[in-house]
């Protein structure tokens, strides 16, 4: 297996964009006709009322779905539709609005799963578990450790993930997926569910990751103040369709999306 | 060339050749499909009101028919052992939910459907300590049931139908009706509807879960006893039936797990494609295929159609 | 008290990820080992034949079934066919090439069932849970029908029976009627063992880290990159490795001679159940759920009628049925993670004894 490659995409150019891209479930359409894109090294935000398509946004571009019509470009590939190993070997990431761990497996080992791509000692020296094996498993544990103190879990390093308070998992499954290295993390509302210092901490970890590893982040979240502090560049879906794409001050001051929210006679 | 028309040829020159060969296969086919759908029958009624794979339903149709004849041995009249069996049945339920079912309610699905394979283990060290482990024969002249066959002549020969089967399927139909309007039109069919989607939100709107089991295995139980009695007539009442009895697995991968249509339609496919198919395709290979058959066509199916022929197609959300 | 881990500090990442990390365990399971190559001097034939060579090979098919069922979370239910195919495929193996090592024929056969259960795992990439059931069911029953169908597979004998031949390692009968039960023990033993640290190393590593991301969540496993379809098939391919060595050597070095009923749906379920009883995903659980397994029928022929209990060889069997059925479902119920889990719990109270915490 070949490592995941780095791109000599330089910071603000396009990374990944999306173009009339629609998506629907029989007869209901989740998105329709949206293009949008991610540059590298931003904070982009997905925002929209409950339903606007922007989970689905999400799962087309990694892969999970399927959608009818669109192309999404990344890394200068062009291409119909993701698929989640391509997206993950091209270096996507991704955390899940109801946290996706593997509730099984020790914190530690959520985090060394997350580094599967960039481990290649076949089955035989796994047998062994010895020499290169060996090696291997410890410099990626080196690489791992790095991550759970860059996000302060170390005390829970060897818990199974299921008996994790909620906000503790959410921070695994970033660690997880941060393991992975990856060029783009998707995060689907990484502060639902928590309170007013769990989140400070969360934003916190946002911009460090964007910061310390260049990793360009595309977001969904519902809080308004951590939206437009954090973010970059905001685009909003309603409907499936997009409303409103621009820096957070120009969306504030959007007609459509303020309707939008509020509410008015459709 | 030759084991093509063997294959491809062949088998249907003697379709055509003896017309009343295939429809009596094809009839055979049909009684047996009746008893796969039969026990289908129970799996389903079970799996829509609780979500259980109820793995221990093939049991429980030994079961039932054992009680029946062994409570008949002791001298009990025949349809006061059939009443007392009922209450046997009753009594199974009202146990499985005590001790299986209330102390595993939110467990995932797969912990549950092994829960039913040590339920199966129970029932079968259970009756055979009770009536012992030789085989019996049903007490059908004791319960009016017909003997005998109807010969017919027809399709250039003749094609013998046993009365036995005849009552089978009659008593079949009426009791898929029955169950159908039940489920469909009755408060209480509309409860076990709730439970089967989730456990949780059927609590949460004021369903007792404890009575729902119940009621669903108690009717699956009547089912398997209806079963027990139309099987064991056919042949002997004895835990061999466990083995045929897997074959409702298939049936249910035709048919979908939560459609009474689809276990009756997939349970004669079954029935029917495995008669034909070791009648006139065994012999090329030795024969014996109708111990496998059933499993491979479920195979080849689920590769091709998942959800069955009438389940219900679920999108994965994430 | 005895049992605590102070001052056994590791200092590298090594130490860190080594199987048994502390010392006290290590400890435990060298002597275990030496006491298991022990048991050879007792000279008791029952002990040895009867119990412990057994017991050792349910336990390497319940560590097969348990890389499928426990660690990677597809249900299997054709187990005993899988044992089959290996015990097929090395009578076929040593008839053919008689002058090849008997114990080399015997780690070969696994890979023949490895192959079958690749071809019945393939249906897993679409279908889990029940549905996979009923495939690994289709296994089951057509293998089954293959054992008896196919003559060649028994080489044309009129028994429709396998007759193990004799083979012998350095000039010593290991296998057939003049194989001691002495050395058919030690084979066994030191293949479970190698065995058993093979698959400890696979399920440590990043192997097993993969298996159990599709257990717990595979659109998790596969949104990291993990590809489904080979994982899964990998499982089927080790565990079905497993199953068939340790069907070869159930015919090879504790029967004798097998018909295809040996390998019967009963088998499956009995296997099935030492791995649900002693622990899904725990290597551990499955020597402690076939122990119990299999030795629960040897106790209740021979404990009762000590007491002056006379009991029939049919209601052993019968209650056997009931207790496993029973224990079954107080498993799935009280502790999920098997006997192997209370065995940790015990580990835990040894480690704060005399202090509650």
């Amino acid at each position: 297996m070949r490592a995941p490659s780095q791109t000599d995409i330089a910071a603000g150019e396009v990374l990944l964009s999306v173009e009339n891209v629609s998506l629907s479930f029989g007869g209901v359409r989740a998105i329709r006709d949206v293009s949008f894109d991610i540059r590298k090294g931003e904070i982009r935000a997905i925002i929209g009322p409950n339903g606007a398509g922007k989970t689905s946004m999400l799962n087309v571009i990694n892969g999970f779905y399927t959608p009818q019509q669109g192309k999404i470009t990344f890394k200068g590939g062009t291409r119909n539709k993701m698929r989640p190993y391509d997206a993950a070997r091209g270096g996507i990431a991704r955390t899940f609005q109801n946290v996706a761990l593997f509730r099984g497996m020790t914190a530690l080992d959520n985090i060394m799963a997350g580094r599967t791509l960039r481990m290649h000692r076949g089955l035989f020296w796994q047998m062994l578990r010895f020499g290169p094996a060996m090696r291997e498993e410890v410099a990626h544990r080196r690489r791992a450790e790095e991550i759970i103190d860059f996000l302060h879990i170390e005390h829970i390093r060897k818990v199974q993930v299921g008996r994790l308070p909620y906000g503790l998992q959410k921070r695994v499954e970033l660690a997880r997926a941060l393991a992975m290295e990856p060029e783009l993390l998707l995060l689907d509302e990484p502060m639902a569910g928590m309170n007013l210092e769990e989140k400070e901490d969360m934003s916190r970890f946002v911009l460090d990751v964007n910061q310390h590893y260049g990793t360009t982040i595309a977001l969904i979240e519902h809080d308004m103040g951590v939206v437009m502090d954090l973010s970059d560049r905001v685009v909003v879906l309603d409907y499936g369709q997009k409303i409103a794409d621009g820096t957070p001050d120009e969306v504030k001051s959007n007609q459509a999306v303020i309707d939008a929210y509020l509410g008015v006679a459709h | 060339m030759d084991i093509l028309y063997k294959i491809l040829i062949d088998p249907f020159m003697q379709m055509f050749g003896a017309p009343d060969l295939l429809v009596q296969t094809l009839w055979e086919g049909l009684v047996g499909g009746m008893l796969y759908a039969l026990i289908a029958l129970g799996f389903v009624l079970i799996f829509k009101a609780s979500g259980v794979f109820n793995f221990a339903q093939g049991i429980m149709v030994v079961f039932a028919a054992l009680s029946l004849v062994g409570l008949h041995a002791a001298g009990i009249p025949a349809f006061a052992a059939l009443a007392l069996t009922v209450v046997v049945m009753l009594a199974l339920a009202w146990s499985v939910e005590r001790a299986v079912l209330r102390p595993l309610v939110n467990q995932p699905d797969i912990i549950l459907f092994m829960a039913t394979f040590g339920l199966t283990y129970f029932l079968i060290g259970f009756g055979e300590l009770i009536f012992g482990g030789d085989p019996k024969v049903m007490i059908t002249e004791e319960l009016f049931l017909p003997k005998g066959r109807i010969n017919i002549a027809a399709f250039g020969g003749m094609v013998s139908l046993q009365k036995l089967d005849i009552a089978a399927a009659i008593i079949a139909t009426t009791m898929v009706v029955v169950l159908s309007v039940f489920f469909s039109k009755t408060r209480i069919g509309r409860a076990l509807r709730a439970v089967a989607d989730s456990h949780k939100a059927a609590l949460s709107v004021g369903i007792s879960l404890e009575q729902i089991w119940v009621i669903v295995w108690f009717a699956a139980g009547l089912v398997a006893l209806v079963t027990g009695i139309m099987w064991g007539a056919r042949s002997d009442v004895s835990f061999a039936l466990e083995i045929i009895a897997l074959k409702a697995l298939p049936v249910l991968i035709l048919g979908g797990f939560t459609s009474i249509p689809g276990a009756i339609v997939g349970g004669l496919i079954i029935g029917v494609g495995e008669k034909i198919a070791e009648f006139y395709w065994g012999p090329l290979i030795g024969g014996g295929t109708d111990s496998w058959f059933a499993f491979v066509i479920a195979l080849i199916f689920l590769l091709f159609w998942p959800h069955g022929l009438f389940g219900e197609k679920i999108i994965e959300r994430i | 008290m005895f049992y605590r881990e102070v001052g056994q500090y590791k200092t590298s990442y090594a130490a860190d990820q080594a199987i048994f990390p502390i010392m006290q365990d290590r400890i435990g399971m060298v002597v275990i080992i030496l006491g298991a190559y022990a048991l050879t001097f007792t000279n008791n034939d029952f002990l040895l034949n009867a119990m412990m060579t057994p017991f050792l090979i349910f336990t390497l098919a319940a560590i097969g079934l348990n890389i499928l069922t426990g660690y990677t979370g597809l249900l299997s239910l054709g187990t005993g066919a899988f044992m089959g195919v290996g015990a097929y495929a090395c009578y076929k193996l040593t008839t053919l090439f008689p002058g090849v090592n008997i114990i080399i024929w015997i780690l070969a056969s696994g890979f023949f069932s490895a192959l079958v259960g690749v071809i019945f795992g393939l249906p897993s990439l679409r279908i889990k849970g029940f549905y996979l059931a009923v495939a690994t069911l289709a296994a089951q029953f057509f293998l089954e029908w293959c054992f008896i169908r196919i003559p060649w597979l028994y080489n044309y004998n009129t028994s429709a029976a396998i007759e193990v031949p004799t083979r012998t390692l350095f000039g010593i009968p290991v296998t057939g009627a003049t194989a001691t039960a002495e050395t058919r023990y030690l084979v066994v033993l030191t293949i479970v063992i190698a065995m058993t640290w093979i698959a400890s190393n696979i399920v440590h590593g990043r192997v097993g880290r993969m298996w159990m991301a599709v257990r717990d969540m595979d659109i998790a496993a596969e949104l990291i990159g993990i590809r489904l379809l080979p994982t899964k098939l990998l499982a089927f391919a080790v565990s079905s490795f497993y199953c068939g060595v340790a069907g070869a050597m159930m015919v090879f070095l504790w029967y004798g001679g097998a018909e295809s009923t040996v390998f019967s749906i009963n088998q499956s379920f009995f296997v099935l159940f030492m791995v649900i009883i002693g622990g899904l995903g725990s290597l551990l659980g499955s020597y402690l759920g076939a122990g119990l397994i299999f030795m629960l029928p040897i106790i209740l022929r021979l404990v009762p009628p000590r007491f002056g209990i006379p009991v029939h060889a049919a209601t052993v069997e019968h209650i056997t049925f009931m207790i496993v059925g029973a224990l079954i479902v107080f498993f799935l119920i009280v502790e999920p993670h098997g006997l192997a889990r209370l065995w940790q719990i015990a580990k835990q109270k040894l480690r704060v004894w005399p202090f509650p915490y």
